[in-house]
Protein backbone atom coordinates (compact mmCIF):
# COMPACT_ATOMS: atom_id res chain seq x y z
CA UNK A 1 0.00 0.00 0.00
CA UNK A 2 2.75 2.38 1.00
CA UNK A 3 4.55 1.51 -2.19
CA UNK A 4 1.44 2.12 -4.23
CA UNK A 5 0.96 5.55 -2.71
CA UNK A 6 4.60 6.50 -3.17
CA UNK A 7 4.47 5.36 -6.80
CA UNK A 8 1.42 7.45 -7.58
CA UNK A 9 2.97 10.36 -5.85
CA UNK A 10 6.15 9.90 -7.85
CA UNK A 11 4.31 9.70 -11.12
CA UNK A 12 2.34 12.77 -10.15
CA UNK A 13 5.64 14.50 -9.54
CA UNK A 14 4.85 15.43 -5.94
CA UNK A 15 7.94 13.80 -4.44
CA UNK A 16 11.37 13.99 -5.97
CA UNK A 17 14.54 11.97 -6.30
CA UNK A 18 14.61 10.63 -2.72
CA UNK A 19 11.48 8.48 -3.32
CA UNK A 20 12.96 7.12 -6.54
CA UNK A 21 16.18 6.20 -4.71
CA UNK A 22 14.17 4.32 -2.07
CA UNK A 23 12.41 2.33 -4.77
CA UNK A 24 15.78 1.50 -6.36
CA UNK A 25 17.09 0.17 -3.02
CA UNK A 26 13.97 -1.95 -2.62
CA UNK A 27 14.45 -3.42 -6.08
CA UNK A 28 18.09 -4.34 -5.33
CA UNK A 29 17.06 -5.95 -2.02
CA UNK A 30 14.36 -7.93 -3.80
CA UNK A 31 16.83 -9.14 -6.44
CA UNK A 32 19.32 -10.27 -3.78
CA UNK A 33 16.63 -12.14 -1.85
CA UNK A 34 15.37 -13.92 -4.97
CA UNK A 35 18.94 -14.86 -5.95
CA UNK A 36 19.64 -16.25 -2.47
CA UNK A 37 16.51 -18.41 -2.63
CA UNK A 38 17.50 -19.65 -6.07
CA UNK A 39 21.03 -20.59 -4.98
CA UNK A 40 19.75 -22.49 -1.94
CA UNK A 41 17.20 -24.35 -4.07
CA UNK A 42 19.99 -25.28 -6.49
CA UNK A 43 22.16 -26.52 -3.61
CA UNK A 44 19.37 -28.73 -2.30
CA UNK A 45 18.67 -30.13 -5.77
CA UNK A 46 22.40 -30.61 -6.40
CA UNK A 47 22.85 -32.66 -3.21
CA UNK A 48 19.93 -34.86 -4.17
CA UNK A 49 21.12 -35.28 -7.74
CA UNK A 50 24.69 -36.04 -6.58
CA UNK A 51 23.49 -38.86 -4.30
CA UNK A 52 21.17 -40.20 -6.98
CA UNK A 53 23.84 -39.99 -9.66
CA UNK A 54 26.47 -41.68 -7.53
CA UNK A 55 24.14 -44.54 -6.60
CA UNK A 56 23.19 -45.04 -10.24
CA UNK A 57 26.85 -44.91 -11.30
CA UNK A 58 27.91 -47.45 -8.68
CA UNK A 59 24.92 -49.73 -8.81
CA UNK A 60 23.66 -49.86 -12.34
CA UNK A 61 26.07 -52.47 -13.71
CA UNK A 62 25.36 -54.90 -10.85
CA UNK A 63 21.63 -54.41 -11.25
CA UNK A 64 21.03 -57.43 -13.49
CA UNK A 65 18.16 -59.81 -14.01
CA UNK A 66 19.84 -62.50 -11.94
CA UNK A 67 20.40 -59.95 -9.16
CA UNK A 68 16.64 -59.49 -8.92
CA UNK A 69 15.66 -63.14 -9.40
CA UNK A 70 18.28 -65.17 -7.47
CA UNK A 71 18.96 -65.59 -3.80
CA UNK A 72 22.41 -64.91 -2.27
CA UNK A 73 25.23 -67.40 -2.91
CA UNK A 74 27.88 -68.29 -0.35
CA UNK A 75 30.77 -65.84 -0.23
CA UNK A 76 33.34 -66.63 -2.91
CA UNK A 77 30.88 -68.02 -5.41
CA UNK A 78 30.13 -65.27 -7.93
CA UNK A 79 26.59 -64.20 -8.87
CA UNK A 80 23.51 -64.48 -6.76
CA UNK A 81 21.02 -61.79 -5.93
CA UNK A 82 18.60 -60.36 -3.46
CA UNK A 83 15.34 -61.94 -4.59
CA UNK A 84 14.66 -63.23 -1.08
CA UNK A 85 15.26 -59.72 0.29
CA UNK A 86 12.83 -58.16 -2.17
CA UNK A 87 10.17 -60.70 -1.28
CA UNK A 88 10.98 -60.24 2.41
CA UNK A 89 10.57 -56.48 2.11
CA UNK A 90 7.20 -56.92 0.45
CA UNK A 91 6.04 -59.39 3.14
CA UNK A 92 7.26 -57.29 6.09
CA UNK A 93 5.97 -53.98 4.72
CA UNK A 94 2.74 -55.71 3.69
CA UNK A 95 2.08 -57.09 7.18
CA UNK A 96 3.04 -53.72 8.71
CA UNK A 97 0.56 -51.99 6.39
CA UNK A 98 -2.20 -54.44 7.33
CA UNK A 99 -1.49 -53.79 11.01
CA UNK A 100 -1.10 -50.01 10.85
CA UNK A 101 -3.72 -48.93 8.31
CA UNK A 102 -6.93 -49.78 10.19
CA UNK A 103 -5.70 -48.19 13.41
CA UNK A 104 -4.07 -45.18 11.74
CA UNK A 105 -6.92 -44.48 9.33
CA UNK A 106 -9.68 -44.78 11.91
CA UNK A 107 -7.72 -42.62 14.36
CA UNK A 108 -7.25 -40.00 11.65
CA UNK A 109 -10.97 -40.05 10.84
CA UNK A 110 -11.76 -39.74 14.54
CA UNK A 111 -9.46 -36.74 14.93
CA UNK A 112 -10.75 -35.02 11.80
CA UNK A 113 -14.48 -35.49 12.39
CA UNK A 114 -15.24 -36.34 15.99
CA UNK A 115 -12.19 -35.77 18.19
CA UNK A 116 -12.75 -32.78 20.46
CA UNK A 117 -11.02 -31.18 23.38
CA UNK A 118 -8.57 -32.81 25.74
CA UNK A 119 -8.67 -36.40 24.50
CA UNK A 120 -8.10 -35.38 20.86
CA UNK A 121 -5.24 -33.06 21.79
CA UNK A 122 -3.61 -35.81 23.87
CA UNK A 123 -3.94 -38.21 20.96
CA UNK A 124 -2.28 -35.73 18.60
CA UNK A 125 0.50 -35.11 21.13
CA UNK A 126 1.13 -38.84 21.62
CA UNK A 127 1.17 -39.38 17.88
CA UNK A 128 3.72 -36.60 17.47
CA UNK A 129 5.87 -38.07 20.24
CA UNK A 130 5.67 -41.49 18.61
CA UNK A 131 6.80 -40.04 15.29
CA UNK A 132 9.82 -38.52 17.08
CA UNK A 133 11.05 -41.77 18.62
CA UNK A 134 14.17 -43.05 16.82
CA UNK A 135 13.41 -46.10 14.72
CA UNK A 136 16.12 -48.10 16.46
CA UNK A 137 14.34 -47.57 19.78
CA UNK A 138 11.14 -48.85 18.24
CA UNK A 139 13.12 -51.85 16.98
CA UNK A 140 14.32 -52.51 20.52
CA UNK A 141 10.75 -52.29 21.75
CA UNK A 142 9.64 -54.87 19.19
CA UNK A 143 12.62 -57.04 20.20
CA UNK A 144 11.61 -56.94 23.86
CA UNK A 145 7.98 -57.56 23.02
CA UNK A 146 8.17 -60.22 20.29
CA UNK A 147 11.72 -61.58 19.92
CA UNK A 148 13.07 -62.10 23.43
CA UNK A 149 9.99 -63.92 24.80
CA UNK A 150 9.96 -66.37 21.86
CA UNK A 151 13.67 -66.91 21.74
CA UNK A 152 14.12 -66.25 18.01
CA UNK A 153 14.03 -63.44 15.46
CA UNK A 154 11.00 -63.10 13.20
CA UNK A 155 9.69 -61.12 10.26
CA UNK A 156 6.52 -60.51 12.22
CA UNK A 157 8.37 -58.62 14.94
CA UNK A 158 9.90 -56.44 12.19
CA UNK A 159 6.43 -55.81 10.77
CA UNK A 160 5.21 -54.71 14.20
CA UNK A 161 8.14 -52.27 14.47
CA UNK A 162 7.37 -50.93 10.99
CA UNK A 163 3.68 -50.60 11.84
CA UNK A 164 4.60 -48.44 14.83
CA UNK A 165 6.71 -46.24 12.56
CA UNK A 166 3.85 -45.91 10.09
CA UNK A 167 1.19 -45.23 12.67
CA UNK A 168 1.87 -41.56 13.54
CA UNK A 169 2.38 -40.71 9.89
CA UNK A 170 -0.89 -42.40 8.91
CA UNK A 171 -2.78 -40.71 11.73
CA UNK A 172 -1.72 -37.19 10.82
CA UNK A 173 -1.90 -37.57 7.04
CA UNK A 174 -5.29 -39.29 7.07
CA UNK A 175 -6.59 -36.60 9.44
CA UNK A 176 -5.43 -34.00 6.93
CA UNK A 177 -6.91 -36.03 4.06
CA UNK A 178 -10.34 -36.13 5.67
CA UNK A 179 -10.11 -32.41 6.43
CA UNK A 180 -9.68 -31.67 2.71
CA UNK A 181 -13.36 -32.54 2.27
CA UNK A 182 -15.25 -29.23 2.55
CA UNK A 183 -17.45 -28.85 5.60
CA UNK A 184 -20.42 -27.88 3.42
CA UNK A 185 -20.29 -31.35 1.87
CA UNK A 186 -20.55 -32.93 5.31
CA UNK A 187 -23.38 -30.58 6.31
CA UNK A 188 -25.12 -31.27 3.01
CA UNK A 189 -25.16 -34.97 3.85
CA UNK A 190 -26.48 -34.34 7.36
CA UNK A 191 -29.15 -32.01 5.98
CA UNK A 192 -30.43 -34.86 3.77
CA UNK A 193 -31.16 -36.85 6.89
CA UNK A 194 -28.20 -39.17 6.52
CA UNK A 195 -26.81 -40.78 9.64
CA UNK A 196 -23.31 -40.00 10.85
CA UNK A 197 -22.25 -43.44 9.66
CA UNK A 198 -23.60 -42.98 6.11
CA UNK A 199 -22.19 -39.46 5.95
CA UNK A 200 -18.73 -40.63 6.98
CA UNK A 201 -18.52 -43.89 5.03
CA UNK A 202 -20.51 -43.04 1.90
CA UNK A 203 -19.87 -39.32 1.43
CA UNK A 204 -16.75 -38.07 3.24
CA UNK A 205 -14.41 -41.04 2.80
CA UNK A 206 -15.05 -41.39 -0.96
CA UNK A 207 -14.40 -37.66 -1.36
CA UNK A 208 -11.12 -38.01 0.57
CA UNK A 209 -10.15 -41.26 -1.18
CA UNK A 210 -7.26 -39.97 -3.29
CA UNK A 211 -5.72 -38.05 -0.41
CA UNK A 212 -6.03 -41.11 1.84
CA UNK A 213 -4.33 -43.37 -0.71
CA UNK A 214 -1.59 -40.75 -0.99
CA UNK A 215 -1.15 -40.82 2.77
CA UNK A 216 -0.92 -44.60 2.64
CA UNK A 217 1.68 -44.64 -0.15
CA UNK A 218 3.83 -42.05 1.65
CA UNK A 219 3.72 -44.10 4.86
CA UNK A 220 4.78 -47.21 2.93
CA UNK A 221 7.59 -45.30 1.23
CA UNK A 222 8.70 -44.03 4.62
CA UNK A 223 9.25 -47.50 6.12
CA UNK A 224 10.55 -49.16 2.96
CA UNK A 225 13.92 -47.51 3.48
CA UNK A 226 14.13 -48.27 7.21
CA UNK A 227 16.96 -50.54 8.33
CA UNK A 228 17.69 -49.98 12.00
CA UNK A 229 14.66 -51.75 13.51
CA UNK A 230 15.35 -54.81 11.34
CA UNK A 231 18.75 -55.53 12.86
CA UNK A 232 17.29 -57.28 15.87
CA UNK A 233 13.84 -58.19 14.59
CA UNK A 234 13.86 -59.64 11.05
CA UNK A 235 17.60 -60.28 11.42
CA UNK A 236 18.07 -61.38 7.81
CA UNK A 237 18.42 -64.72 6.06
CA UNK A 238 20.45 -66.28 3.28
CA UNK A 239 17.55 -68.45 2.15
CA UNK A 240 14.05 -68.30 0.78
CA UNK A 241 11.89 -67.66 3.78
CA UNK A 242 8.20 -66.99 3.48
CA UNK A 243 7.06 -67.74 7.03
CA UNK A 244 6.75 -64.50 9.03
CA UNK A 245 7.42 -66.42 12.25
CA UNK A 246 11.02 -66.98 11.13
CA UNK A 247 13.96 -64.66 10.50
CA UNK A 248 13.64 -63.19 7.03
CA UNK A 249 15.82 -61.39 4.50
CA UNK A 250 14.96 -57.76 3.75
CA UNK A 251 16.42 -55.56 1.05
CA UNK A 252 17.67 -52.63 3.10
CA UNK A 253 19.07 -55.03 5.67
CA UNK A 254 20.95 -56.86 2.91
CA UNK A 255 22.37 -53.56 1.71
CA UNK A 256 23.64 -52.88 5.21
CA UNK A 257 25.21 -56.31 5.67
CA UNK A 258 26.81 -56.29 2.22
CA UNK A 259 28.14 -52.77 2.63
CA UNK A 260 30.01 -53.57 5.85
CA UNK A 261 31.36 -56.88 4.48
CA UNK A 262 34.98 -57.02 3.23
CA UNK A 263 34.10 -58.34 -0.25
CA UNK A 264 34.11 -56.11 -3.31
CA UNK A 265 31.43 -58.13 -5.10
CA UNK A 266 29.07 -57.69 -2.17
CA UNK A 267 29.80 -53.95 -2.19
CA UNK A 268 28.66 -53.89 -5.80
CA UNK A 269 25.49 -55.72 -4.85
CA UNK A 270 24.88 -53.28 -1.98
CA UNK A 271 24.98 -50.39 -4.46
CA UNK A 272 22.63 -52.21 -6.81
CA UNK A 273 20.30 -52.92 -3.90
CA UNK A 274 20.37 -49.26 -2.88
CA UNK A 275 19.47 -48.28 -6.42
CA UNK A 276 16.58 -50.75 -6.41
CA UNK A 277 15.32 -49.36 -3.10
CA UNK A 278 15.51 -45.76 -4.33
CA UNK A 279 13.61 -46.74 -7.47
CA UNK A 280 10.90 -48.40 -5.38
CA UNK A 281 10.51 -45.37 -3.10
CA UNK A 282 10.56 -43.10 -6.16
CA UNK A 283 7.74 -45.05 -7.77
CA UNK A 284 5.71 -44.92 -4.54
CA UNK A 285 6.25 -41.17 -4.14
CA UNK A 286 5.42 -40.55 -7.78
CA UNK A 287 2.23 -42.57 -7.37
CA UNK A 288 1.36 -40.51 -4.29
CA UNK A 289 1.94 -37.29 -6.25
CA UNK A 290 -0.27 -38.42 -9.10
CA UNK A 291 -3.06 -39.43 -6.74
CA UNK A 292 -2.86 -36.08 -4.98
CA UNK A 293 -2.97 -34.15 -8.23
CA UNK A 294 -6.06 -36.13 -9.21
CA UNK A 295 -7.75 -35.33 -5.92
CA UNK A 296 -7.21 -31.59 -6.29
CA UNK A 297 -8.35 -31.39 -9.89
CA UNK A 298 -12.03 -31.17 -9.04
CA UNK B 1 -43.16 -10.41 -10.22
CA UNK B 2 -43.23 -9.14 -6.67
CA UNK B 3 -46.67 -7.66 -7.11
CA UNK B 4 -48.18 -10.83 -8.51
CA UNK B 5 -46.82 -12.95 -5.69
CA UNK B 6 -47.88 -10.45 -3.05
CA UNK B 7 -51.29 -10.15 -4.69
CA UNK B 8 -51.75 -13.90 -4.53
CA UNK B 9 -51.03 -13.70 -0.83
CA UNK B 10 -53.52 -10.86 -0.43
CA UNK B 11 -56.47 -12.01 -2.45
CA UNK B 12 -56.53 -15.71 -1.60
CA UNK B 13 -57.27 -15.85 2.11
CA UNK B 14 -54.70 -18.42 3.22
CA UNK B 15 -55.74 -20.16 6.39
CA UNK B 16 -52.62 -19.28 8.35
CA UNK B 17 -51.21 -22.42 9.81
CA UNK B 18 -47.72 -22.06 11.19
CA UNK B 19 -45.97 -25.10 9.77
CA UNK B 20 -42.87 -24.30 11.76
CA UNK B 21 -42.93 -22.35 14.99
CA UNK B 22 -39.97 -21.11 16.97
CA UNK B 23 -40.40 -20.34 20.67
CA UNK B 24 -37.90 -18.47 22.84
CA UNK B 25 -34.91 -19.80 20.95
CA UNK B 26 -31.35 -18.95 21.96
CA UNK B 27 -28.42 -20.29 19.94
CA UNK B 28 -24.83 -20.37 21.12
CA UNK B 29 -21.41 -20.93 19.60
CA UNK B 30 -19.53 -22.10 22.67
CA UNK B 31 -20.05 -19.41 25.31
CA UNK B 32 -21.07 -16.80 22.72
CA UNK B 33 -24.76 -16.11 22.31
CA UNK B 34 -25.49 -15.72 18.59
CA UNK B 35 -29.26 -15.22 18.50
CA UNK B 36 -31.44 -14.25 21.45
CA UNK B 37 -34.99 -15.10 22.36
CA UNK B 38 -36.43 -15.68 18.90
CA UNK B 39 -40.15 -16.33 18.68
CA UNK B 40 -41.46 -16.55 15.15
CA UNK B 41 -43.84 -18.60 13.03
CA UNK B 42 -43.43 -19.73 9.44
CA UNK B 43 -46.79 -20.09 7.66
CA UNK B 44 -47.39 -23.27 5.66
CA UNK B 45 -46.99 -23.09 1.86
CA UNK B 46 -45.54 -19.60 2.00
CA UNK B 47 -42.09 -18.23 1.41
CA UNK B 48 -40.71 -16.40 4.42
CA UNK B 49 -37.58 -14.34 3.87
CA UNK B 50 -35.12 -13.63 6.67
CA UNK B 51 -33.37 -10.34 5.94
CA UNK B 52 -30.95 -8.18 7.88
CA UNK B 53 -27.33 -7.08 7.92
CA UNK B 54 -24.38 -9.42 8.45
CA UNK B 55 -24.17 -10.68 12.02
CA UNK B 56 -27.93 -10.49 12.54
CA UNK B 57 -28.08 -14.25 13.11
CA UNK B 58 -30.18 -15.09 10.04
CA UNK B 59 -28.16 -18.14 9.03
CA UNK B 60 -27.78 -19.26 12.64
CA UNK B 61 -31.55 -19.17 13.13
CA UNK B 62 -32.07 -21.05 9.86
CA UNK B 63 -29.54 -23.71 10.86
CA UNK B 64 -31.41 -24.20 14.15
CA UNK B 65 -34.58 -25.07 12.25
CA UNK B 66 -33.31 -28.48 11.10
CA UNK B 67 -30.72 -29.13 13.80
CA UNK B 68 -27.69 -28.52 11.60
CA UNK B 69 -26.46 -25.75 13.93
CA UNK B 70 -25.61 -28.25 16.66
CA UNK B 71 -23.19 -30.14 14.38
CA UNK B 72 -20.56 -27.46 14.93
CA UNK B 73 -18.12 -27.69 17.82
CA UNK B 74 -19.61 -26.30 21.01
CA UNK B 75 -22.78 -25.09 19.30
CA UNK B 76 -26.02 -25.51 21.23
CA UNK B 77 -29.63 -24.44 21.18
CA UNK B 78 -32.16 -23.51 23.87
CA UNK B 79 -35.89 -23.16 23.32
CA UNK B 80 -38.33 -24.95 21.08
CA UNK B 81 -38.89 -25.40 17.37
CA UNK B 82 -42.29 -26.91 16.66
CA UNK B 83 -42.90 -28.76 13.42
CA UNK B 84 -46.68 -29.19 13.19
CA UNK B 85 -46.74 -28.79 16.94
CA UNK B 86 -44.00 -31.32 17.67
CA UNK B 87 -40.79 -30.02 19.23
CA UNK B 88 -37.84 -31.07 17.07
CA UNK B 89 -35.56 -30.57 20.09
CA UNK B 90 -37.56 -32.97 22.23
CA UNK B 91 -35.22 -35.61 23.67
CA UNK B 92 -37.37 -38.23 21.98
CA UNK B 93 -37.03 -36.55 18.57
CA UNK B 94 -34.25 -37.85 16.35
CA UNK B 95 -32.30 -35.28 14.38
CA UNK B 96 -31.90 -37.62 11.38
CA UNK B 97 -35.70 -37.94 11.14
CA UNK B 98 -36.14 -34.18 11.70
CA UNK B 99 -33.79 -33.42 8.79
CA UNK B 100 -35.70 -35.73 6.47
CA UNK B 101 -38.80 -33.60 7.08
CA UNK B 102 -36.94 -30.28 6.93
CA UNK B 103 -34.57 -30.09 3.96
CA UNK B 104 -31.86 -27.52 3.43
CA UNK B 105 -30.06 -25.82 0.54
CA UNK B 106 -26.78 -24.08 1.30
CA UNK B 107 -25.05 -20.92 0.15
CA UNK B 108 -22.35 -22.82 -1.74
CA UNK B 109 -23.62 -25.55 -4.06
CA UNK B 110 -22.43 -28.69 -2.28
CA UNK B 111 -23.04 -31.54 -4.69
CA UNK B 112 -21.17 -34.65 -3.55
CA UNK B 113 -17.97 -34.58 -5.65
CA UNK B 114 -17.48 -38.32 -6.06
CA UNK B 115 -21.05 -39.04 -7.14
CA UNK B 116 -22.78 -38.74 -10.50
CA UNK B 117 -25.68 -36.34 -11.05
CA UNK B 118 -28.06 -39.29 -10.68
CA UNK B 119 -26.45 -40.58 -7.49
CA UNK B 120 -26.48 -37.08 -6.02
CA UNK B 121 -30.23 -36.74 -6.50
CA UNK B 122 -31.06 -40.07 -4.87
CA UNK B 123 -28.30 -39.87 -2.22
CA UNK B 124 -30.66 -38.98 0.64
CA UNK B 125 -32.76 -42.08 0.01
CA UNK B 126 -30.14 -44.49 -1.29
CA UNK B 127 -27.54 -43.89 1.43
CA UNK B 128 -30.07 -44.40 4.19
CA UNK B 129 -31.25 -47.67 2.69
CA UNK B 130 -34.70 -46.38 1.75
CA UNK B 131 -34.42 -46.94 -1.97
CA UNK B 132 -34.85 -50.25 -3.75
CA UNK B 133 -35.41 -51.06 -7.41
CA UNK B 134 -31.95 -50.62 -8.89
CA UNK B 135 -31.16 -48.09 -11.57
CA UNK B 136 -34.71 -47.97 -12.93
CA UNK B 137 -36.14 -47.03 -9.55
CA UNK B 138 -33.40 -44.47 -9.05
CA UNK B 139 -34.15 -42.93 -12.45
CA UNK B 140 -37.86 -42.57 -11.66
CA UNK B 141 -37.20 -40.75 -8.38
CA UNK B 142 -34.42 -38.67 -9.92
CA UNK B 143 -36.52 -37.59 -12.90
CA UNK B 144 -39.35 -36.42 -10.66
CA UNK B 145 -37.01 -34.49 -8.36
CA UNK B 146 -35.03 -33.00 -11.24
CA UNK B 147 -38.24 -31.90 -12.99
CA UNK B 148 -39.41 -30.29 -9.76
CA UNK B 149 -36.09 -28.48 -9.57
CA UNK B 150 -36.42 -27.32 -13.22
CA UNK B 151 -33.20 -29.08 -14.11
CA UNK B 152 -34.32 -32.26 -15.89
CA UNK B 153 -34.09 -30.95 -19.45
CA UNK B 154 -30.58 -29.65 -18.90
CA UNK B 155 -29.09 -32.76 -17.31
CA UNK B 156 -31.14 -35.67 -18.64
CA UNK B 157 -28.23 -36.60 -20.94
CA UNK B 158 -25.60 -35.98 -18.27
CA UNK B 159 -26.94 -38.15 -15.47
CA UNK B 160 -23.75 -40.18 -15.25
CA UNK B 161 -21.43 -37.18 -15.21
CA UNK B 162 -19.91 -36.04 -11.93
CA UNK B 163 -22.23 -33.89 -9.84
CA UNK B 164 -19.59 -31.17 -9.85
CA UNK B 165 -19.07 -31.24 -13.65
CA UNK B 166 -22.15 -29.10 -14.35
CA UNK B 167 -22.42 -25.31 -13.99
CA UNK B 168 -22.74 -23.60 -10.60
CA UNK B 169 -26.39 -22.70 -11.18
CA UNK B 170 -27.12 -26.26 -12.27
CA UNK B 171 -25.29 -27.59 -9.21
CA UNK B 172 -27.45 -25.45 -6.95
CA UNK B 173 -30.63 -26.76 -8.61
CA UNK B 174 -29.14 -30.26 -8.28
CA UNK B 175 -28.84 -29.60 -4.55
CA UNK B 176 -32.48 -28.47 -4.50
CA UNK B 177 -33.50 -31.63 -6.40
CA UNK B 178 -31.48 -33.68 -3.93
CA UNK B 179 -33.32 -32.06 -1.03
CA UNK B 180 -36.73 -32.55 -2.73
CA UNK B 181 -36.07 -36.24 -3.44
CA UNK B 182 -36.22 -36.93 0.31
CA UNK B 183 -39.79 -35.49 0.20
CA UNK B 184 -39.46 -32.95 2.98
CA UNK B 185 -42.29 -30.68 4.14
CA UNK B 186 -40.17 -27.62 4.78
CA UNK B 187 -37.28 -26.31 2.68
CA UNK B 188 -34.66 -24.06 4.26
CA UNK B 189 -32.48 -22.01 1.90
CA UNK B 190 -29.38 -20.18 3.13
CA UNK B 191 -28.59 -17.45 0.59
CA UNK B 192 -28.99 -19.97 -2.23
CA UNK B 193 -28.16 -17.51 -5.00
CA UNK B 194 -25.30 -15.51 -3.50
CA UNK B 195 -22.69 -17.63 -5.30
CA UNK B 196 -24.55 -17.56 -8.63
CA UNK B 197 -24.71 -15.30 -11.68
CA UNK B 198 -27.84 -13.21 -12.43
CA UNK B 199 -29.34 -15.69 -14.90
CA UNK B 200 -28.95 -18.63 -12.53
CA UNK B 201 -30.35 -16.41 -9.78
CA UNK B 202 -33.53 -15.71 -11.73
CA UNK B 203 -33.95 -19.45 -12.39
CA UNK B 204 -33.67 -20.25 -8.68
CA UNK B 205 -36.05 -17.44 -7.75
CA UNK B 206 -38.70 -18.68 -10.18
CA UNK B 207 -38.22 -22.15 -8.80
CA UNK B 208 -38.72 -20.96 -5.22
CA UNK B 209 -41.98 -19.27 -6.17
CA UNK B 210 -43.19 -22.47 -7.83
CA UNK B 211 -42.10 -24.73 -4.97
CA UNK B 212 -44.00 -22.63 -2.41
CA UNK B 213 -47.22 -24.23 -3.66
CA UNK B 214 -46.10 -27.52 -2.15
CA UNK B 215 -43.54 -26.66 0.47
CA UNK B 216 -43.09 -24.25 3.32
CA UNK B 217 -39.97 -22.27 2.48
CA UNK B 218 -37.71 -20.20 4.69
CA UNK B 219 -35.02 -18.32 2.80
CA UNK B 220 -32.15 -16.23 4.11
CA UNK B 221 -31.08 -13.49 1.76
CA UNK B 222 -28.81 -10.48 1.82
CA UNK B 223 -30.63 -9.15 -1.17
CA UNK B 224 -33.69 -7.08 -0.24
CA UNK B 225 -34.97 -6.98 -3.81
CA UNK B 226 -34.87 -10.75 -3.82
CA UNK B 227 -36.88 -10.88 -0.59
CA UNK B 228 -39.42 -8.48 -2.12
CA UNK B 229 -39.63 -10.52 -5.32
CA UNK B 230 -40.10 -14.00 -3.98
CA UNK B 231 -41.38 -13.95 -0.40
CA UNK B 232 -44.87 -13.70 1.06
CA UNK B 233 -43.61 -12.86 4.52
CA UNK B 234 -40.47 -11.05 5.56
CA UNK B 235 -38.74 -11.13 8.92
CA UNK B 236 -36.17 -8.47 9.73
CA UNK B 237 -33.34 -9.41 12.08
CA UNK B 238 -30.68 -7.23 13.59
CA UNK B 239 -27.57 -7.76 15.71
CA UNK B 240 -26.87 -5.63 18.77
CA UNK B 241 -23.50 -4.16 19.73
CA UNK B 242 -22.37 -7.59 21.00
CA UNK B 243 -23.36 -9.18 17.67
CA UNK B 244 -26.24 -11.00 19.29
CA UNK B 245 -28.97 -11.32 16.69
CA UNK B 246 -32.65 -10.77 17.45
CA UNK B 247 -35.91 -10.55 15.55
CA UNK B 248 -37.13 -6.99 15.01
CA UNK B 249 -40.40 -7.74 13.25
CA UNK B 250 -42.16 -10.04 10.83
CA UNK B 251 -45.02 -9.19 8.52
CA UNK B 252 -46.37 -9.57 5.04
CA UNK B 253 -43.64 -8.70 2.61
CA UNK B 254 -45.45 -5.76 0.99
CA UNK B 255 -46.24 -4.33 4.42
CA UNK B 256 -42.64 -4.69 5.66
CA UNK B 257 -41.34 -3.00 2.54
CA UNK B 258 -43.94 -0.21 2.46
CA UNK B 259 -45.02 0.51 6.05
CA UNK B 260 -42.76 -1.29 8.54
CA UNK B 261 -43.74 -0.99 12.19
CA UNK B 262 -40.22 -0.52 13.49
CA UNK B 263 -38.01 2.48 12.73
CA UNK B 264 -34.95 0.20 12.44
CA UNK B 265 -36.63 -1.85 9.72
CA UNK B 266 -37.44 1.31 7.82
CA UNK B 267 -33.87 2.56 8.16
CA UNK B 268 -32.49 -0.74 6.87
CA UNK B 269 -34.88 -1.01 3.96
CA UNK B 270 -34.32 2.57 2.86
CA UNK B 271 -30.57 2.05 3.06
CA UNK B 272 -30.04 4.52 5.90
CA UNK B 273 -28.46 1.87 8.00
CA UNK B 274 -25.03 1.71 9.64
Amino acid sequence: MAQLISLTQTSAGITGASELAKIRVRKVRSAVAVAACGVCALLAAAALLAILGYVVFQGVHALTWSFITQIPRPVGIPGGGVANGIVGSVIIVGIATLLAVPVGLLTGIYLALFGRGFSAEMLRLLSDVLSGIPSIAIGLFAYTLLVAPFGHFSAFSAAVAFAMLMLPLLIRTSEEAVRTVPRVVQEGAYALGLSTYATTIRVILPAARSAIITALLLAIARVTGETAPLLFTAFGSQFWELNPANPMAELSLQIFTYAISPYEELHQQAWAGALLLILAVFVLSLGARLMLRKSFKR
Amino acid sequence: MSTSVAAAGDTVPVPLRNHLEVRALNAYYGARLAVRDITIGFPANNVTALIGPSGAGKSTLLRCLNRVHEMQDGARVEGEVLLDGENIYDPAAHRVVVRRRIGMVFQQPNAFPTMSVLDNVVAGLALSGRLAGGRKGHLEIAERALRDAALWDEVKDKLDRSGTAISGGQQQRLCIARALAVEPEVLLMDEPTSALDPIATVQIEELVTKLAQRYTIVIVTHNMQQAARISHYTAFMLGDEHRVGALVEIGKTDQIFSRPNDKRTEDYITGRFG
